[in-house]
Parts: structure tokens; C-alpha cells; sequence
């Protein structure tokens, strides 16, 4: 009783900063914890016409047909395995990068670069979609055109799906690099000058100055971008995935992920129940891998833990 | 000593050098692809491909677009609705939310942050949402749902939060409070100045989800004179009809006499323009809003 009280006080005597806040909780609770429930229709055969409580209750049987029929464990491989390499070429590529910016010299040549390395993040991938269209379509990309003019067979790229396993990480990379290496900038240039001054008195060259000064300084960016990109780790880059692949069937072997699988369950096939299952399957193992990894991390140094 | 130390950094500025400026042809490099073939004529694209440099100089792509613009022109005035209302509104109740949330005497403010965090960690995933909206919300083709979906994300007002919690000192908002401001005043009068850097960054995120959104389109609007800009270009890009019908109403009929290709690119132009042109000016924003929140994150 006295409880209630105290949070019931609590809210009345900062009642301001309470409706301050309202809107955004309202809108969270709308948007984003109103619709768990509906994870209900993994377990039901659905039906658009009947509500929610009325459709067939098939238990496990949609996540059965997703697992047997292997298609949940290449959807998982491909989703965690393209995220796992996004995060470590990105970080180590943007890495390599803003160290490199960060030794010139030359001022205007640096903003330069850099704006111009930003640049893709700004385009939308519809956009991009038509960049990889340009580059590489059978008959006149550009691609295709320079191998033709210099006596060489075109290549079917969209066609062929091993190659768009390098392709996707390219693009993501051409997209994001710009980002990360901003971000990478600025933590170099918090680093004290005095270290590398120290360093050179006692001999040190550029290559050891930046191994045992700027890498190991830069590790809590790191680590903290690492964390940030593992809590999207089953989801994440929709949008990179599908506007370069689309609908192109050929390729979802090596390209599909659970979000565009999801997606086009949705839009396509309107299969209710087996979309939503493969969602919560989604949701549900994320949550555990991070749960997992915050708590291993938190083992190890409490500090870069998440919460 | 020093003489082998500055021929070391003379090489490595070398190398440097021609990995930046390799990085920055290859970011450049895709979008002189589009812009050449927006300029080069249709049968150029479909007989020679596509080139650096136009092989044939042409302007009926963008003379295309401009005799029927009626369907771009529709694209742009929603979506730069949509970017204008849903920034606006957004920055008003995320500021807040962030201005709450930093409050250091506001007792429950890290169950309220863990509850909007948590968001991110698990999800009823996107079908149990597409239905909410589409069947009890019913806002399907309504302007309203490429607004509110997208007004806050969880990203956003932890980063507002901080750019608030490091950009307003506590002991100005206890004076401002013996004075006798009360909660709302306090954020209108002193926060909402003092934060402008963080306010401008997190605007422009927020501007450029926005304009480049095509998602929300694709899922609820099938009214074509709602579509947004990106999702537009997708339609054109993807769907012959889309390119057919531009002409549609006019009474002139286009057929097959359309110049589609360079059309295409032409279009893609056009669409991602304001944000090449705007580019310059905003990036630096951009660019020194993650560098705060970089180096204080």
C-alpha cells in the first residue's frame, strides 16, 4: 500500500516531466509492445478474414515446416554470417581508413575525402539498387560493356549466385565506410598528442606509433560499436538485401536473410503463421544471443557491458 | 634517428595518399555511372551500355521527365510533407522524452529508459505490426502512416538524451528552478538553446530516414499518388508500367517510343538531387554530431 503511494506520489510531484514523457512511451507501447501479442499467430494456421483468437491453433507446426525444410538454418547462417563479416571488415576497414586521414597533412584534401567518402550513406538504396543495376545487368552494363570491348564473354552476374556473396559485402562496405570512419576520426583526434610526442622522443617510427598507441586507444570505440551491431545481429540491412536482390529467386541461396524472407511472406505469399513464426524465431534468438554475450562480457570487464 | 623516422612517415604519407584517394574514386565512381547515362542517349544505353562518359550526348531522359512531371512532381510534395511534419514532430517529443529521461531527480527514469531500450532487443517482428496497423488501426493509404511510424527510434533518444545530459548543466536547471520555472518552462526556455547542436544532428537523421524512406510505402500505400520519392523511383525502376503510365491523363499517348533507360536514370537524378545539392552544406553537421557523440559515447 505504502508502495503504491510512493510511486503514485512519485509521478504527481514530477507530474510534468511525467507528460513530458508521455508521448514517447505511449508511442512505444503502441508501435512496438502492443504488437508481441500478436506472435500469437506463429502457432495458428491464419485466416485475414477471423480475428485473432479465432484462427486455427497449429501449435509448433510452422516452426516444424521452417526447420525441416532447412530453411531456418539458412536463413540464420546467412543473416548471422553476413552481420559477422559487415561488423568486421566495416570496424576494421573504417579503422585502417581514419588512421590513414588522420596522418595527412593537407587539410583540404582531407575534408575533401572524407565528405566525399560520407556521400553514399546519404542515397537511398533504391538508388544504389540502380548503381548495381548499371554496373553489372547482362546485356549493357558497364561491366559487360568494358569486357566486351576488350574481346571477353559477358558475365550473367545476376545469374550467378556465389558472387553476390562478395558483392552484398562491397556495397555494404561503399554504403557505411564513410560512417564509421567519422566516428573513428574523431576518437583519434581525441587522443593526446602527447603520447605520440613521447613515443618519437624515444624513437619510435609511424608504424609503431600507431600499433601500440592509436589501435589500442581506439579498442572502446570499437568494442562499443561491436555491442551496438550484435543487438541487430538477426535483423538489420533489410534494405541493402533487398533492393539488390529483390524478387530473383536465383539468388536466395546464398542471399536470403530473415528479414526479406519475412518480408516477402508477407507481401507475396501472405502466409501469416509462418512469416510471424519465422519473426518471433527472429526475435527470440536474438534476444538470447545477447543476452548471452552481455552476460559473458560482463564476466570478463563489467564495464563495456551493455546494461 | 630522426632522418630514418621521416622517411618512414614519407612513405607511409605516400600510401596513404593513394589508398584515400582509391577510397574516394570508388565511393565517386557509381554515381558518374548514373549521371552519364541520364545524359546519354536511350539507344546509346541499349546498343553500347553503359559508360563513364556518355557515348552519345542526349538529353531525352530528362526531357521525358519534364513533359510529364505531374507523377515526380506528386512524389516530392509527400514526401517533402511527410519529411517536414514527421521531423518536427519527432524532434518536439524526442527532445522531451531525452530531456526527461537525463533529469537526474527523476526517480523512475531508468525503468523508462530500459523499457524503450528494450524495444530493441525484442519484437513482436514485423508481420504482428504490419496487421495492427493495417487491420485495427486501419491506416492503410493514409498520409498519417508514413508519418508516426517512423517519429522516434530508441538510437535517436539516447542520443538526445546525452547531447542534453552533457550540453545542460544540472546547476542551471536547479536555478532556473528556485526562480520558479516549472518543468516545461525550463525545457523551452534554456534546454531547447542550449542543445541546438545535438537538436540539429539528431533532426537530420531524422530528416534523411524520412526522405529516403520507401518502406512504409511499399507495406501500407496503394495509392499511387501517396507513394513516396524512393519508392516512386523503385516503381519506376522495376515496373514497365509505371514508366508507360507517366503520360497517362495528358492524352498524349508514349508507347514505345519512350526512351526508358535513360529515363530511368534521368529520374534517379532527379530524385536523389536535393540531397546531392544540399549535401555540402550538411554534412558538416552530420559529421560534428558523431564526432560529440563519438568522443562522449
Amino acid at each position: 500500500m505504502l508502495k503504491k503511494n510512493g510511486v503514485l506520489k512519485e509521478l504527481v510531484t514530477n507530474r510534468i516531466l511525467f507528460l513530458m514523457l508521455l508521448p514517447a512511451l505511449i508511442f512505444f507501447l503502441i508501435n512496438s509492445y502492443v504488437p508481441m501479442v500478436g506472435v500469437y499467430y506463429a502457432f495458428t494456421q491464419f485466416d485475414f478474414n477471423t480475428s485473432l483468437f479465432n484462427s486455427k491453433f497449429v501449435g509448433l507446426d510452422n516452426f516444424k515446416f521452417l526447420w525441416q525444410s532447412g530453411v531456418l538454418a539458412k536463413l540464420t547462417l546467412n543473416t548471422v554470417g553476413y552481420n559477422v563479416v559487415f561488423i568486421l571488415f566495416g570496424n576494421v576497414l573504417a579503422i585502417a581508413l581514419a588512421i590513414l586521414l588522420s596522418e595527412l597533412r593537407t587539410q583540404w584534401f582531407k575534408k575533401l575525402t572524407q565528405s566525399i567518402m560520407f556521400l553514399p550513406y546519404f542515397v537511398s538504396f533504391v538508388i544504389l539498387s540502380v548503381i548495381v543495376y548499371n554496373v553489372f545487368n547482362y546485356e549493357s552494363g558497364f561491366l559487360n560493356s568494358t569486357l566486351k570491348s576488350f574481346g571477353y564473354e559477358p558475365l550473367d552476374v545476376y545469374n550467378t549466385p556465389w558472387v553476390w556473396i562478395f558483392l552484398i559485402i562491397i556495397f555494404y562496405l561503399w554504403k557505411n565506410i564513410g560512417y564509421s570512419m567519422v566516428i573513428y576520426l574523431a576518437s583519434i583526434t581525441g587522443i593526446s598528442d602527447e603520447y605520440y610526442e613521447a613515443a618519437k622522443i624515444d624513437g619510435a617510427n609511424i608504424f609503431q606509433r600507431i600499433w601500440y598507441i592509436t589501435v589500442p586507444m581506439l579498442k572502446t570505440t570499437f568494442v562499443m560499436l561491436l555491442l551496438f551491431a550484435l543487438g541487430s545481429i538477426m535483423k538489420g540491412q533489410f534494405d541493402l538485401f533487398y533492393q539488390l536482390i529483390g524478387n530473383n529467386g536465383v539468388l536466395y541461396n546464398t542471399t536470403d536473410i530473415l528479414d526479406t524472407y519475412v518480408y516477402r511472406s508477407l507481401k507475396v505469399t501472405f502466409d501469416i503463421g509462418m512469416s510471424t513464426a519465422a519473426g518471433l524465431y527472429q526475435s527470440l534468438f536474438g534476444f538470447v544471443l545477447i543476452m548471452t554475450v552481455n552476460y559473458i562480457i560482463k564476466k570478463i570487464n563489467d564495464e563495456y557491458a551493455l546494461f | 634517428m630522426k632522418i630514418k623516422e621521416d622517411n618512414y612517415m614519407k612513405w607511409f604519407r605516400l600510401i596513404a595518399f593513394v589508398v584515400i584517394l582509391l577510397a574516394t574514386v570508388a565511393c565517386l565512381f557509381p554515381f558518374l555511372l548514373i549521371i552519364s547515362a541520364s545524359f546519354t542517349q536511350n539507344e546509346a544505353i541499349i546498343k553500347d551500355g553503359y559508360h563513364l562518359i556518355p557515348t552519345v550526348f542526349s538529353f531525352e531522359g530528362y526531357a521525358t521527365v519534364f513533359r510529364f512531371p505531374k507523377q515526380v512532381l506528386t512524389a516530392y510534395g509527400v514526401t517533402t510533407l511527410t519529411t517536414v511534419i514527421g521531423t518536427t514532430l519527432g524532434l518536439f517529443l524526442m527532445t522531451m522524452a531525452g530531456y526527461v529521461l537525463q533529469r537526474k531527480d527523476f526517480k523512475y527514469r531508468n525503468f523508462f529508459s530500459f523499457m524503450i531500450y528494450f524495444t530493441t532487443l525484442f519484437g513482436g517482428g514485423l508481420v504482428p505490426w504490419y496487421i495492427l496497423i493495417t487491420k485495427y488501426l486501419k491506416l492503410t493509404d493514409k498520409l498519417e502512416v508514413l508519418i508516426l511510424p517512423g517519429l522516434m527510434t530508441p538510437f535517436l533518444i539516447i542520443l538526445m538524451k546525452n547531447f542534453i545530459r552533457s550540453a545542460v548543466p544540472d546547476e542551471v536547471i536547479e536555478s532556473a528552478k528556485i526562480d520558479g520555472a516549472n518543468d516545461f518552462t525550463i525545457y523551452s526556455r534554456i534546454v531547447l538553446q542550449l542543445s541546438m547542436p545535438g537538436i540539429a544532428t539528431v533532426g537530420l537523421f531524422l530528416a534523411l530516414h524520412y526522405w529516403n524512406d520507401w518502406f512504409t510505402s511499399s507495406l501500407f500505400i496503394n495509392d499511387t499518388t501517396k507513394y513516396q520519392l524512393q519508392y516512386y523511383l523503385y516503381n519506376v525502376i522495376n515496373a514497365m508500367s509505371f514508366i508507360a503510365q507517366m503520360g497517362s491523363g495528358t492524352g498524349v499517348s508514349l508507347g514505345s517510343d519512350m526512351p526508358t533507360e535513360s529515363t530511368k536514370m534521368a529520374m534517379s537524378i532527379i530524385v536523389t538531387g536535393p540531397i546531392l545539392f544540399l549535401y555540402p552544406f550538411v554534412q558538416r553537421y552530420f559529421v560534428k554530431g558523431l564526432t560529440i557523440g563519438a568522443v562522449k559515447g
